[in-house]
């Protein structure tokens, strides 16, 4: 069960710094990034990698964060939603949810920013029902749905006007 | 999408702001209590009943203690060493902490497991071994209002409404409450009605789904104790759990962060007097962190089923209407009689009726409890009286939109209350909608395999009265401001509307403005953040708190010899009384509307609301006559908010609260098998509304209206725009391909069967 030979000692780069941490095997990645990192963005909310609210990206690919077994991690690049302003800067994607009012409550929000940010990365140009398509696996309760598509456009804009400036 | 209004010259208020927050949401770093660790700090896990109804013979609990980990194993004998009377609620107190010799429904708290590690905890409550002697049980709320099978031995009133009193003591009854409203004589209406309709309306039991699940922490201080949680009620949760310890208010602390979503589910006490419990036997910090499975045996949305008789005459005119309706309110009161009293004077329709008889029952079942859900009883009402319009006009060959303006309550009519209607937009709302619609040009139905309909709807809302919000505002020798309240900002952006409104009263910039969260140490008393009363009532104490500091200011002003007409600058003027930078003005408010409860015979009331709260639909569906799939092609909301204080987020709140209501409308159903237990406690098997059922087109508006007694024209505005729409959904389902559904939530399925059954080729098929 939850014995000490379930401890596990692993190494990872979190949102570009490398770092390790000591896990029980049965630790979701949400446990890892909340008790040793203190990091709260990645969020549980349905605990079925149902809504979104916990996602992380590692190795490019987001993955949710109440599921996934944080011994996993080891060896793995995270990047999780603190990570995108990490530079002082906030990355465009977070600038356009801020200026479309793409959130209420904000609890959703970090699983949005990612998948967002994710999206953009692989189809700079995503139409709406890519958008909704994209987005079809992140939940928001407060329903600023119409609010997150016009900022998921709006980032792509703002990013494709700076990249052929 | 035009929503600005322009009423009052104001500086600040009618202009669209962006959350203050905004920053802090999208970098992760907003403070919600979910994030909340403490040194030392155990965690509980719930142990739930299994069972509908039933005595607890036994709890053996030696096996959990054993687990190596374990801190301990709590019931209620525990919890009655610190709390001799562990009952809570608003209305009754009729809610153990933990089960006390009975179990009144399938989920229902237990027994708890303490544990530094809650993986550990949550292993612990499966070695807890419970027995029950079942007993019979009851769940549908029309067998429960006559059934022989009470939920409750007695009814035990909390004694805080007084028309709740007559209950004390009131055995073998379900009932929670029964209100009424007679006017007229809807019998002589019935017996000279050209037409009769008579319908039944049902709605299921939902739960709210805030994504950030209910979370409290306890924490013993040198004073007392703090409870660290996620309320929409800070202030109630204060005195429930001084009530509870028997100490004053002033040794317990209750402080709130952001809210991840509340919607009524976060409302009075929920985890905390848990919470607090076993902190004071730990002698740790606690927290209680419920699943989001948990949140649906926690609170939910009242089950209704609303029998509608209506008198019309030839003219198409409503003479009489008699409304009957059940509230399925589970095992616990909650505010369920609230519920039953505010909303059920509003169930015959924002309509003019001369004879009106309304019963409306609060009624106990073996289900999980149901208490406010964004509406607070209004979507479920809504729901029944708009569907009945939308039959008779058809059955009438009237225009449904032309029936409901030839009925329509006019500013300065009676409400079947008495109260005259004033400053309620219904005929404004009605017509925006429609026009919205282009109700009267020509409409495409589509093609003969996908059809198209249209429909629209109008509801109604009274505000609730009487309710007290208390609010102060410092100015520093900096000039600096904060602002201290204790109204829940849950992503509703009050914090940044409030703001607004002391800024524009005190000449300063909104964003310099500093909101103290809600901390009942420092944030005065405010009733609750619910049913869209901030704007209005702590609008006011804001507003007035503002204009406090102001009269104080010109005050301080005339002793210092200010010239007269010199702004007034906080700043320099405590710099000038103090010499240095020192000091502070402090403006405080308090804000209590007129209200005359309703007479227990009649329901009639001169007074019986500040304001009304008015929201519209239309909706425009495309059907699969073959499959029975459809799919809302536009929607429109309109509301009367009087004046849109900050009209970008009065339209996110529209457009949340129409699209949450489809949720309920089309989607959302706990389902429960024959002996209570619930089939689909998750988001695997219970579905909310996600990215792609959005409508393709979505307009929203808030109609130029003013509401004079509003501070600054304003009146709320969080849950009108879920009022109309699952009536104009069905509407337009029925204007598409015939079929009308009276049942919530409507099923393609339904449609499907529907369709068949009425269509000679796929009868064929069945036979």
């Amino acid at each position: 069960m939850m014995s000490e030979s379930n401890n596990t000692q692993i190494s990872f780069v979190l949102n570009g710094q490398p770092v390790k941490a000591h896990v029980q095997t049965h630790h979701s990645v949400l446990d890892v990034l909340r008790n040793t990192f203190e990091l709260y963005g990645a969020r549980e909310s349905c605990g079925q990698g149902l809504c979104g609210c916990c996602t992380v990206i590692v190795d490019g690919k987001s993955v949710s964060g109440c599921l996934a077994l944080a011994a996993d991690l080891d060896g793995t690049r995270v990047e999780t939603v603190e990570g995108l302003d990490a530079s002082g800067q906030l990355d465009p994607v977070q600038q356009a949810f801020i200026d479309c009012g793409a959130f209420q409550c904000g609890f959703c929000t970090s699983g949005f920013l990612l998948m967002s940010k994710q999206l953009l990365a692989s189809n700079p140009n995503p139409t709406e029902s890519e958008i909704k398509h994209y987005l079809a696996g992140n939940l928001c309760r407060c329903a600023a749905y119409p609010e997150i598509i016009q900022a998921v456009r709006l980032a792509a804009d703002r990013i494709n006007a700076g990249s052929q400036a | 999408m035009k929503m600005e209004t322009q009423r009052d010259q104001t500086r600040e208020l009618g202009r669209s702001r962006g959350r203050f927050e905004a920053q802090a949401k999208v970098s992760g770093r907003a403070e919600y209590i979910h994030n909340l660790t403490l040194p030392r700090m155990l965690h509980a896990k719930i142990l739930r009943s299994t069972v509908a109804h039933g005595r607890i013979v036994s709890i053996d609990k030696s096996e959990a203690e054993a687990l190596e980990g374990v801190h301990s194993v709590i019931t209620s004998e525990d919890i009655m060493t610190v709390m001799p009377e562990p009952y809570f609620g608003p209305a009754f107190h009729d809610q153990p902490i933990l089960a006390v010799g009975k179990v009144h429904y399938v989920g229902e708290p237990v027994a708890v497991v303490l544990s530094e590690d809650p993986y550990i905890a949550e292993e612990a409550t499966h070695l807890i071994d419970v027995t029950y002697e079942e007993l019979p049980a009851v769940f549908n709320e029309v067998e429960a209002a006559e059934s022989k099978v009470v939920v409750h031995d007695e009814l035990r009133p909390a004694g805080t409404f007084p028309d709740l009193k007559h209950l004390a003591g009131r055995r073998d009854t379900n009932i929670a409450l029964d209100f009424q409203v007679r006017t007229g004589d809807v019998e002589k209406a019935f017996a000279e009605a050209d037409h009769i309709f008579e319908h039944s309306f049902r709605t299921q039991q939902v739960m709210h789904t805030p994504l950030e699940p209910m979370i409290s922490v306890g924490e013993l201080t040198d004073s007392g104790i703090t409870v660290h949680t996620a309320s929409q009620s800070p202030s109630f949760v204060r005195l429930e759990i001084a009530r509870l310890l028997r100490w004053p208010e002033s040794r317990v602390r209750v402080r709130t962060a952001f809210l991840g979503g509340g919607f009524g589910a976060k409302l009075y006490v929920k985890l905390e007097a848990l919470a607090v419990a076993l902190t004071m036997l730990a002698r740790r910090p606690v927290r209680v962190a419920l699943t989001m499975e948990e949140q649906f045996y926690t609170i939910t949305k009242h089950a209704t089923t609303f029998k509608i008789k209506s008198a019309v005459n030839k003219e198409g005119r409503i003479t009489g209407r008699k409304c009957t309706v059940w509230w399925n309110g589970g095992a616990y009161a909650d505010i369920g009689p609230r519920v039953t009293q505010k909303s059920g004077f509003t169930a015959p329709g924002p309509y003019e009726i001369d004879n009106v008889w309304v019963d409306s029952y609060q009624v106990y079942t073996n289900l999980p409890p149901a208490g406010a859900f964004r509406g607070f009883g209004i979507t479920q009402l809504v729901w029944a009286y708009e569907s009945q319009a939308d039959i008779i006009a058809r059955e009438l060959g009237m225009d449904p939109v032309e029936f409901r303006r030839l009925n329509m309550l006019r500013e300065g009519r009676p409400h079947a209350t008495g109260t005259i209607m004033r400053d309620a937009a219904l005929i404004e709302v009605l017509d925006r909608t429609a026009e919205r619609m282009k109700w009267n040009e020509p409409f495409d139905r589509g093609t003969e395999k996908l059809r198209r309909g249209r429909g629209v709807g109008v509801g109604y809302k009274a505000l609730v009265a009487p309710t007290t919000s208390v609010a102060m505002v410092t100015l520093s020798a900096d000039g600096s401001c904060f602002l201290h309240m204790s109204t829940v900002d849950m992503g509703q952006a009050s914090n940044t509307t409030m703001s607004m409104v002391a800024a524009e009263v005190l000449g300063i910039d909104p964003e310099d403005i500093k909101v103290i969260r809600p901390d009942t140490d420092v944030t005065p008393y405010d009733m609750a953040t619910l049913g869209s009363r901030s704007t209005f009532h702590m609008g006011h104490a804001v507003r007035l708190a503002a204009e406090d500091a102001v009269e104080k200011m010109k005050v301080l002003a005339a002793q210092l010899s200010v010239p007269e007409g010199e702004p007034l600058e906080a700043g320099k003027l405590l710099k000038q009384r103090y010499g240095m930078q020192a000091g502070n003005i402090v403006g405080v408010g308090s804000y209590i509307p007129d209200y005359i409860s309703p007479n227990k015979e009649t329901g009639h009331s001169e007074n019986i609301t500040p304001n009304w709260m008015i929201g519209g639909c239309g909706v425009e569906v495309e059907v699969d006559t073959e499959t029975g799939q459809f799919r809302l092609v536009r929607m429109e909301n309109v509301v009367d908010c009087g004046t849109a204080l900050n009209p970008k987020i009065v339209e996110t709140q529209v457009s949340g609260a129409a699209i949450m209501q489809i949720g309920a409308a089309l989607y959302e159903n706990m389902e429960f098998d024959e002996d209570g237990q619930l089939r689909n406690a998750s988001f695997a098997e219970y579905k909310i509304p996600g990215i792609t059922d959005l409508p393709d087109q979505i307009g929203n508006e808030a109609v130029d209206a003013y509401q004079n007694n509003g501070p600054f024209g304003a009146k709320g505005v969080g849950e009108s725009g879920a009022f109309g729409v699952a009536s104009a959904i069905a509407a337009a389902i029925e204007d598409a391909v015939g079929v009308r559904l009276t049942s919530m939530p409507m099923k393609y399925e339904t449609v499907c069967q529907e369709l068949h059954a009425n269509d000679p080729k796929f009868r064929q098929w069945g036979e």
